[in-house]
């Protein structure tokens, strides 16, 4: 009988064993840890600007729906990467382009252009034509791609679905909410 | 059957479990649980079954990619003979297993179940209920046509809100940065692998407790638990009062079974399979996305709650509810299990129910929807119009035009958004309901920057009309006063408003 304290030669290898296995699970999950959390680690290389038309495709002091490819695309994205968005000329090159995602849950918001209303179809939130908050449940206004004309093309700045906690970012600047 | 005795014994001298199964099968239950309140775990368990098989069948024609998922929905329905059926079959079939699990999770709870010793299974079939739920959600994301997509935009908006680690969140859920092919495929890896595969560990996990620690004995008012001398009053009770679990009770489980079973076929031959709705188009907007059943309660709970409170209760609420479950079996381990002396579990169930039916029911009418087409589609009903002049008429043609209908009724059609206006007169006078329009409040916009004076004066005109035939409408007597004394100094000048009716 040996000492109880004393390793024997089996426990020495088992306790190798057991260690070896760790060292290669931990050396695994390194590359698949990396792998399942990519779509975040990515950073935000995928935004990039995407012409939406001509100015004048977008008469003057009217809101019109456009729409456009998403910048970022996979080989079996199919229809889902084509994105709407509501963009309203409001004189010259002077624009406000808007998600038409509802700045409450992500529903399409479809503009009244009789009120001068965007309204939502879940929950009821409205929108002024400026994208401020007119009523319902939102907490702020519309969410807006940034935009810039670029030889008489208007370019929006998009590639990410635009959300409640995301899109502050997106934006760069928080629409005013009314109210 | 001599020959078939020979094949079984050359299996069972290779596997040697014949023992242990009839040990199983045949395990004492109390005489009392030969119930058929002791139905629905078993259900529950064939109607995973049945998701199993029909889940399988769809998986070799359904392809999992953004661009073709719909259409092999389509051609399931339509060209894949008796696919409808398979379709229906799986849809109807996670209706019935989501309500099965509810059902009998409320059994458990008011007969006691999850106390002493059987904390344990109570906890697993949490986490069964929760995996049930994750399933029909991941499924209905792999119908992916416009309600999937647009919910998968709901999921994302709610899963935004988590502080700090919202956005990555969204990310990781969808895949990437947008609603695509991505988002399909890690759902289609959830339903598909991850979340059944749990399913089954767990719900072995569950089965084989039910079988170490014994069926829940029918509950009697004033035995109670102790967990010092529980197991062998149990034990007990089974030696003078058990039976074996077969054949005596199994035959309501098998009966309940086949029934629920039938039902499901029964509803998936009569209703057909679910969707797939229009093509998951971003770009198509003219849609009203509304998720399935089982989370119609959590569409109006979203639309009811103030804004204020919305996001602390989304991310706040589902961790307490789940918490309180899982603590529930610690909380009361012990004590009372009938139901005739638990009011407060009775009365929780009660409002939990009622609670649940009322959004669902409500969800289902969606009244704080804006009605997108009423201003188009509904016409004003004719006596409202009946002998009104020029410029009520003109009011009424603002009223259409501006869309006031997509939220407020006018006899039977409109949105309910905001309140009927069949009585407004009575209820606000002309100053109130030019102040209401021009400036909005409670809940509605503000016109006044979309209507011109002459559309405003018109519209109210018509509103001043709304008011039922024997009723005046109502009035601000301190106006007529003023504006009799400015008529009194100055006759020449007239008031600028409209005359009253």
């Amino acid at each position: 009988m040996s000492d109880e304290n004393l390793l024997s030669r089996r426990g020495l290898f088992m306790k190798i064993g057991f260690l070896f296995n760790g060292l290669v699970a931990a050396a695994l999950a390194v590359p698949i840890v990396r792998f399942v959390v990519s779509s975040v680690t990515r950073g935000r290389a995928y935004l990039s600007w995407v012409p939406l038309g001509r100015v004048n495709d977008f008469p003057e002091g009217e809101t019109r729906l456009a729409t456009f490819r998403n910048p970022y695309v996979m080989p079996a994205d199919g229809k889902t990467v084509d994105t709407a968005c509501w963009v309203r000329r409001i004189e010259g090159e002077q624009f406000q382009v808007f998600a038409v995602n509802c700045a409450h849950l992500g529903c399409p918001v479809r503009w009244f252009p009789q009120s001068g209303l965007f309204m939502c179809p879940c929950h009821g939130g409205v929108y002024y034509r400026d994208g401020s908050r007119a009523s319902g449940p939102p907490e702020r206004g519309l969410f807006e791609y940034p935009y810039k004309v670029d030889n008489g093309l208007v370019t929006i700045q998009a590639g990410e679905l635009p959300t409640p906690g995301a899109s502050l970012a997106l934006v760069g600047k928080k629409p005013p909410c009314q109210s | 059957m001599p020959v078939l005795k020979q094949i079984g014994e050359w299996f069972e001298q290779r596997l040697g479990v014949a023992a242990g199964i009839r040990e199983s099968v045949e395990h004492p239950v109390p005489r009392s649980t030969a119930s058929w309140w002791y139905v629905f775990g078993s259900a529950a368990l064939v109607v995973f079954c049945l998701q199993l098989v029909t889940g399988i069948l769809l998986a070799l024609v359904y392809v999992p990619s953004a661009s073709e998922a719909w259409s092999s929905l389509q051609a399931l329905n339509h060209d894949v003979t008796l696919g409808w059926f398979i379709r229906a079959l799986h849809g109807w079939g996670s209706n019935f297993m989501v309500a099965i699990v509810l059902i009998h999770m409320v059994q458990v709870y008011l007969f006691g179940a999850y106390k002493f010793p059987r904390e344990l299974t109570w906890i697993v079939g949490i986490f069964l209920l929760l995996m049930t739920l994750g399933m029909a959600f991941s499924g209905q994301v792999l119908r992916f046509d416009q309600d999937a997509y647009w919910g998968l935009g709901i999921g994302a908006s709610i899963a935004s809100r988590v502080p700090i680690a919202g956005p990555a969140i969204v990310k990781l859920m969808l895949g990437g940065p947008i609603i695509a092919g991505a988002t399909l495929t890690r759902f289609f890896a959830l339903h598909v692998f991850v979340i059944p595969g749990l399913l089954i560990g767990f719900v072995c996990l569950h089965l084989l407790m039910v079988l170490k620690l014994g069926i829940n004995e029918w509950p009697m008012p004033g035995r109670l638990v102790k967990r010092a001398t529980y197991t062998a009053e149990y034990h007990e009770l089974i030696r003078k009062d058990g039976m074996p679990f077969f054949p005596y009770a199994v035959w309501k489980d098998l009966f309940f079974a086949a029934a629920v079973l039938l039902a499901v076929a029964a509803c998936a031959v009569y209703f057909g399979p679910f969707g797939p709705t229009g093509r998951p188009d971003p770009t198509i907007i003219q849609t009203v996305p509304r998720p399935d059943y089982f989370f119609l309660w959590l569409y109006a709970v979203l639309s009811l709650l103030p804004p204020s409170l919305e996001t602390p209760a989304l991310l706040i609420g589902p961790v307490v509810v789940i918490v309180v479950l899982l603590l529930l079996p610690f909380l009361s381990g012990e004590g009372e299990k009938s139901w005739r002396r638990r009011p407060i579990a009775v009365l929780t169930v009660l409002l939990v129910a009622v609670a649940l039916g009322t959004f669902t029911r409500l969800a289902d009418v969606a009244p704080w929807s804006p009605q997108m087409n009423a201003w188009s589609g509904a016409a004003i009903p004719q006596r409202f119009l009946h002998g009104t002049s020029a410029l009520q008429r003109q009011g009424a043609l603002v009223f259409q035009a501006k869309q006031c209908r997509n939220c407020h009724a006018l006899g039977e059609s409109g949105g309910q958004r905001g309140p009927s206006l069949d009585r407004v007169a009575v209820r606000l006078t002309q100053d109130q309901l030019i102040r209401q329009v021009i400036q909005g409040g409670g809940n509605m916009p503000a016109y006044g920057k979309n209507l011109s004076p002459a559309e405003t004066t018109a519209l109210v005109a018509f509103l001043e009309t709304l008011h039922p035939p024997g009723q005046r409408p109502a009035r601000d007597a301190a106006r007529d006063l003023v504006l009799n004394e400015s008529q009194d100094q100055k006759p020449s000048e007239q008031p600028a408003q409209t005359p009253q009716r």
